[in-house]
């Protein structure tokens, strides 16, 4: 994470303004207006995969936060999905459906497992950090494997969906459709206004200066663990959601290859911009619907995209477009 | 008794496995700054290069090899088609790249030589166990594991702290840009550095391949264990990966063998057969958590990092 230089961004965040502003609300309508499209094609798949695009962007969105604005590379964040899921599939195998309760307990149990977590994660900094995520996320995927009751390693079916005081909004697809892209809406809208508040601008000011904000009497800790408490509780949110939308729950969910994944989805939109994440997981998640369409070893082509992507689109999607965007003008 | 001396030895077996993985690892990150998540698969390919010479050459000597010499070239092609564009880059990127390389290698093994898992004879020379004592064998190809585990230490200890390479590998750990400086050619030690670590993952690939199925996918849970060891021992250490090996193979084997014991002495039986594997699986993650909690770099950090 290198830090650039302070007036750079200035200027580039001034020429760019209008897609800054513009994209989301394209992104958005997008969304919106995607199930009318969808009903054309098999749209239960169509919505289905939408759905779970923007579950991932959730999650996505809270990691771009640390990572992007913080500089705080967690390699454990699919752990909070899981326990947001499995906050869901437990309450559900006692019989508690109802997501006045079951939305509550996955928000608090995800804020309060990033809450602690974190606060012996954060005495460590750079790669000793991504380890120590990546030991936690471990830890809570073979907990999740080991919890027999609740189906161990071969996870937990969700035998209803969550209600609402007796109504149940999930139960209509293009309803829970709408639910998710307005949660989604609602946790842009969130991390935008974080970013900006005083708070967000020292927890940026640390990622530039650690020391300097210190000295200046900031406690430097305290602000980064807040913002890994949100994350972890964006987390959660996508958990809920994702145990909803597959009606399954699974140790798989909290695997390091899923965190890897995250990781990928905010680096392929490209960090520090909030939309690029959501970009970044549509783009990651229909690659992988596509390529594994076409054959059975899309792996072997995904694996050396990255690679390149690595190699040759710096700033990710976001970062490719703006290249093309300034060579066009010349 | 006799259980807890062949737990002993198996977590020894372990922790030497885990050590000749995470000494590659700690090395290239001590030296280049680099996360290598592919670090894993290297170990894998060499397992399924084992099976594959063994299958053509008949000989677990010319297996052993051949394997050895088409790791250390397939370590370094990839070092030279993609690792060496990502030294100046920061760790995500690295994380990103290698993860991509994760991805082509477990699905290419799949591709090459199929899902279902396939074994290699033990050596015809080191089959069958060994009475250790009064109700006690062994296998002896896991003591051949263990003594050769503890020889490359020997050897890397010797090579480290005694030989010029040593020094100017001990050098980059500690100030990379000043080696460079002073005249060393600082992309060659990389490479001989790189090369060196991946012919040892592929060693221990290679030799755990007659007691394990080799699989795709098999680097992946041994690649997250060498990273904690690396983690706990401080990060570019090989005193500090040899330490840690051993203590989370020990840590690991005895806990998954006695964890409900050991818990039955403080709770009922039925709770402690449930937590007692949780725990288990737990421990290491634990452990790694604890250290960095006081030790924030390790146990045995490197300076000027």
């Amino acid at each position: 994470m290198t830090a650039p230089s302070a007036p750079a961004p200035a200027l580039r965040y001034r020429a760019s303004m209008p897609v800054r502003e513009l994209l989301p609300i394209a992104i958005f309508l997008g969304f919106a207006l995607f199930p009318l499209a969808a009903a054309f094609g098999a749209e239960t798949y169509l919505l289905d995969l939408f759905m779970r695009v923007m579950i991932f962007a959730i999650a996505a969105l809270g990691l771009d936060l640390l990572v992007g604005y913080g500089a705080l590379v967690s390699f454990g964040h699919a752990a909070f999905i899981g326990i947001g899921a499995y906050a869901v599939g437990i309450l559900a195998a006692h019989g508690i459906a109802d997501m006045s309760i079951s939305l509550p307990v996955a928000l608090i149990a995800a804020t309060l497992f990033a809450y602690l977590t974190g606060a012996i994660c954060l005495r460590t900094s750079g790669v000793y950090f991504i380890m120590i995520t990546l030991a936690f996320g471990q830890m809570a995927y073979f907990f999740a494997s080991s919890l027999a009751p609740y189906g161990g390693d071969d996870g937990l079916t969700l035998h209803a969906r969550s209600t609402l005081f007796g109504l149940s909004p999930f139960k209509h697809e293009r309803l829970f459709y709408y639910i998710v892209l307005a949660c989604l809406i609602g946790c842009y809208c969130l991390c935008r206004a974080l970013v900006v508040s005083r708070f967000g601008r020292v927890f940026r000011g640390i990622r530039e200066n650690a020391t300097r904000m210190a000295t200046l009497g900031f406690e430097i800790r305290r602000y980064q663990l807040a913002a890994y408490a949100i994350s972890g509780a964006l987390g959660g949110l996508a958990g809920f959601l994702l145990a909803n939308a597959t009606d399954f729950v699974s140790p798989a969910y909290m695997s390091w290859q899923r965190s890897g994944e995250l990781i990928i989805m905010i680096i392929l939109g490209g960090l520090g911009t909030l939309h690029g994440a959501i970009i970044g997981a549509l783009a990651y998640m229909l690659l992988g619907e596509w390529l594994s369409g076409l054959t059975e070893n899309w792996h072997m082509i995904f694996g050396p995209l990255l690679v390149l992507i690595v190699l040759l689109a710096r700033g990710g999607l976001l970062g490719l477009a703006a290249q093309l965007r300034s060579r066009i003008r010349g | 008794m006799s259980l807890l001396v062949v737990q002993i030895l198996n977590g020894l077996q372990l922790g030497v496995l885990l050590f000749l993985i995470a000494a590659g690892l700690t090395l290239v990150f001590g030296v280049m700054n680099f996360i290598n998540l592919a670090h894993g698969v290297q170990y894998m390919l060499g397992a399924y290069l084992a099976v594959m010479f063994y299958a053509i050459t008949g000989s677990s000597f010319l297996a052993l090899v051949f394997a050895l010499l088409a790791s250390l070239a397939f370590g370094l092609f990839l070092e030279f088609v993609v690792f060496r564009h990502l030294y100046e880059r920061d760790h995500l990127d690295q994380v990103i790249a290698t993860f991509g390389i994760i991805l082509f290698l477990n699905q290419a093994v799949k591709y090459v030589w199929g899902a279902a898992p396939l074994s290699l004879p033990i050596p015809e020379f080191f089959s069958g166990s060994v009475v250790l004592m009064q109700g006690l064998t062994y296998p002896i190809w896991r003591l051949v594991i263990i003594a050769s585990g503890l020889a490359v230490a020997l050897l890397l200890y010797v090579l480290v702290s005694r030989t010029r390479l040593g020094m100017l590998v001990r050098a980059g750990a500690n100030n990379a840009p000043m080696v460079s400086a002073l005249g060393v050619d600082i992309r060659r030690l990389f490479m001989v550095v790189f090369g060196f670590g991946t012919m040892l993952a592929g060693f221990a690939g290679i030799m755990i391949a007659p007691i394990l199925s080799v699989e795709p996918g098999m680097g992946d849970t041994i690649l997250i264990l060498a990273f904690v060891v690396i983690v706990i021992g401080g990060i570019g250490s090989i005193r500090g990966a040899f330490v840690a090996a051993l203590l989370i193979g020990l840590a690991d084997t005895l806990g998954r063998s006695f964890s409900v014991d050991i818990l039955r002495l403080v709770m009922a039986p039925s709770p402690a057969r449930t937590v007692g594997p949780a725990i288990a699986s737990m421990l290491i993650y634990l452990m790694m958590a604890l250290v960095l909690y006081f030790r924030p770099t390790g146990l045995f950090p490197t300076k000027g990092r």
